[in-house]
């Protein structure tokens, strides 16, 4: 198993009644009623101290993600971030994970792969590089990209970016979207031919097969938890069957939440008020936003008309015990927290890159620093060696990194 | 209503096959819909009794042929596709007639080619562009709002007959399909602002005489879009429908049909 950290850098101290005082979390939160600058310059630095302490900790690897007009998590530039976290960890055996730059809006995408080899230049090797397609209301809202060409700008994102790494010659591009005469990619990473690549999606069924046809690991970033994926990820397993590819468990991702204190009730007393503010007030979107018409094709558009039972319950009627029940946090003492990642999430979704989001919400700096301590102490080493009996490579990961990271325990 | 006569024109290398609903008799006029789907009903019926109608549904609204909007990639793809419907009609001479974002396609396809298009009308059209003024999102608004920002009276027969779903789950789904996919595939020519050159080319149809409609309560497109188009046509003239919100035409049939059709005969 691979374990790493993930981190949407949220704003961490909305108003009570911010869901019902505003429309939404993302693309129209007022800055200047809902934010100060130095505070926020707070949270980046908080973001970067919780990350390497993971880092240090022993976690295997450390995310970041890109998302833009927001309070739900505002790092526009992952890569910001990551260059920090990738000098400050050039002593660890941590994987700097992009889940990442996105594709569709940045033009030409040939600087993504720049960005990223320049990461990985820094880092010694030690990048893994998610290609993102985006969110809708970053992508389509925030940056104006039409909801038609979403997708299929993404698609010659993704093959130009893949192109620029590994080319030999220097050649030209003559797309649809993109047209550059001479791409010779400075620098190119240390990881040959390319970096591991991860593409996360939210379910749509298409990505399962751009991701299988690429030979990428395919992430899926739920909030919902792995009972509500369960559906979703054996579809994504019976389409690598149906492809010949083998069943290695290092080809999914799966991002879950997580909170654990020193027992059940106390982790209740620490975390109850902050799994809340996270789902009733970093995901308070407008529904449709999520799929402006044209951004799903009319197939998948078709299909989720005829089965809107797919459509998830309103999390805003939801309070922490649920949350907790229906594993959309897995929270707990050490032990429930262990058993429950190891049954419901890495066994039952056969998922060997996993993704813990350790900061959620409203909580503050001590108490991520705790989180990620028990976590690190007192759940990963259960986790680590899950998958080795059978004997799986990582293709998906930092070659220099694949053997188990030395047990580090306690950071502080 | 009575029945329209359903053709279909190839055009742009074979890619593209238009769906044109036709009927009537008389001169031609071309009817370009708004951003919801072809609806023939009253208004074009009326104006079928003395023109001869013929109404393209834009590329992808077509049952059947979702995927024809991926050939047609810009909005100068889509004018030259319509250019070419045109020529197809073997028409001298049109009148065009649009609506919403149908009302920018005819300004755009007019301004290709002014020689060929005698009149011109727009109900509340969409094209032009002003900060404090600005043109609604309606790809941004939630299915309880959007009835209520298209329509004047979202309970009435008009909305109804845009917005209601059918009772059998797959006739209902289809139909939230269609009404999603026709709103996606305009809105590919206008996202994520409705500016997209007209201002640059609309100099072409200065002269065309000219017909502005408004619906009184157009929650969608502010009635000062009329003075910015009035200000750049020498020959408008505006109506307003009461009682009507976004589509007039819809909304107030017979009201709307009588100053289109005046217009038109003058």
């Amino acid at each position: 198993m691979k374990i790493s950290a993930f981190h949407l850098m949220p704003h961490r101290e909305l108003p009570a009644n911010f869901e019902q005082r505003y429309p939404s979390v993302w693309v129209t939160p007022p800055w200047w009623e809902l934010a100060d600058a130095t505070r926020v310059g707070q949270y980046y630095n908080w973001t970067l101290d919780e990350l390497l302490h993971a880092a240090r900790a022993g976690f295997d690897g450390i995310c970041t993600n890109e998302h833009h007009q927001n309070a739900y998590g505002f790092m526009p530039s992952p890569n910001l971030m990551g260059s920090v976290l990738a000098k400050l960890t050039n002593d660890l055996d941590v994987a700097i994970v992009q889940m990442g730059m996105t594709l569709p809006t940045t033009s030409p995408p040939i600087r993504v792969a720049e960005e990223y080899g320049m990461l990985d230049c820094i880092s010694g090797g030690r990048l893994v590089a998610g290609l993102p397609l985006g969110s809708p209301m970053d992508v389509n809202l925030a940056y104006g990209i039409t909801p038609m060409e979403h997708r299929e700008r993404y698609r010659e994102a993704f093959a130009l970016v893949m192109k620029a790494w590994q080319a030999k010659e220097i050649f030209a591009w003559n797309g649809k979207y993109f047209q550059l005469a001479q791409v010779n990619l400075w620098p190119r990473p240390i990881q040959q031919p390319h970096p591991p690549v991860w593409v996360p999606g939210s379910g749509s069924i298409s990505t399962f097969d751009f991701a299988t046809d690429n030979n990428v690991c395919y992430c899926f970033l739920s909030y919902s938890g792995a009972r509500a994926a369960q559906s979703m990820m054996n579809g994504y397993w019976e389409v690598v069957a149906k492809k010949g590819l083998p069943r290695n468990p290092y080809r999914a991702g799966f991002l879950q939440l997580v909170a654990v204190s020193e027992t059940d009730a106390q982790a209740e007393a620490d975390y109850a008020r902050h799994v809340e503010y996270f789902y009733h007030k970093c995901l308070h979107v407008p529904p449709q936003w999520f799929a402006p018409p044209g951004n799903q094709d009319y197939a998948s558009l078709l299909a989720s008309n005829r089965n809107p039972v797919r459509r998830a319950e309103n999390p805003k009627t939801l309070r922490y015990r649920d949350f907790v029940d229906k594993g959309y946090v897995i929270a707990g003492s050490p032990a429930t927290v262990r058993d429950r990642l190891i049954e419901e999430v890495v066994k039952s979704l056969h998922v060997g890159n996993l993704m813990l989001l350790v900061q959620i919400g409203s909580m503050p700096h001590e108490l991520t620093l705790k989180n990620i301590d028990l976590l690190a102490a007192e759940v990963l080493p259960a986790l680590r060696d899950i998958w080795d009996d059978e004997g799986w490579e990582n293709h998906w990961w930092p070659e220099r990194l694949r053997k188990a990271r030395e047990p580090v325990g306690a950071a502080r | 209503m009575t029945e329209t006569r359903r053709q279909t024109v190839t055009v742009w290398q074979g890619r593209v096959r238009l769906g044109v609903h036709v009927k009537g008799e008389g001169p031609a006029v071309v009817f370009f819909h708004g951003p919801w789907g072809l609806t023939w009903a009253g208004f074009l019926d009326t104006l079928a009794q003395r023109f001869t109608v013929y109404a393209p549904e834009h590329p992808g609204t077509t049952p059947g042929e979702p995927d024809t909007v991926y050939h047609v990639d810009s909005l100068w793809d889509l004018v030259l596709c319509y250019d070419e419907l045109l020529e197809h009609l073997r028409v001298p001479e049109v009148m065009l007639v649009g609506h919403s974002f149908g009302a920018m396609v005819a300004c755009e396809v007019a301004a290709l080619r002014p020689s060929r298009v005698r009149r011109l009308v727009l109900l509340d059209p969409i094209g032009l562009w002003r900060d404090d003024a600005p043109v609604t999102n309606w790809m941004l608004l939630g299915p309880q709002e959007l009835p209520d920002h298209v329509f004047r009276n979202a309970e009435g027969p008009a909305a109804k007959a845009m917005f209601d779903v059918p009772d059998d789950p797959e006739a209902g789904a289809l139909a939230r399909t269609r009404l999603t996919w026709a709103m996606g595939a305009t809105g590919k020519f206008i996202w994520p602002i409705p500016d997209k050159g007209l201002k640059k080319r609309i100099h072409r149809i200065q002269a065309l005489p000219t017909l502005l409609v408004w619906g009184e309560g157009d929650r969608l497109v502010p009635r000062v879009y009329a003075e910015e188009f009035s200000r750049r046509l020498a020959h408008t003239r505006t109506e307003i429908v009461k009682d009507a919100g976004h589509a007039p035409h819809l909304e107030q049939p017979e009201a709307t049909a009588r100053v289109v059709e005046t217009f038109l005969k003058d």
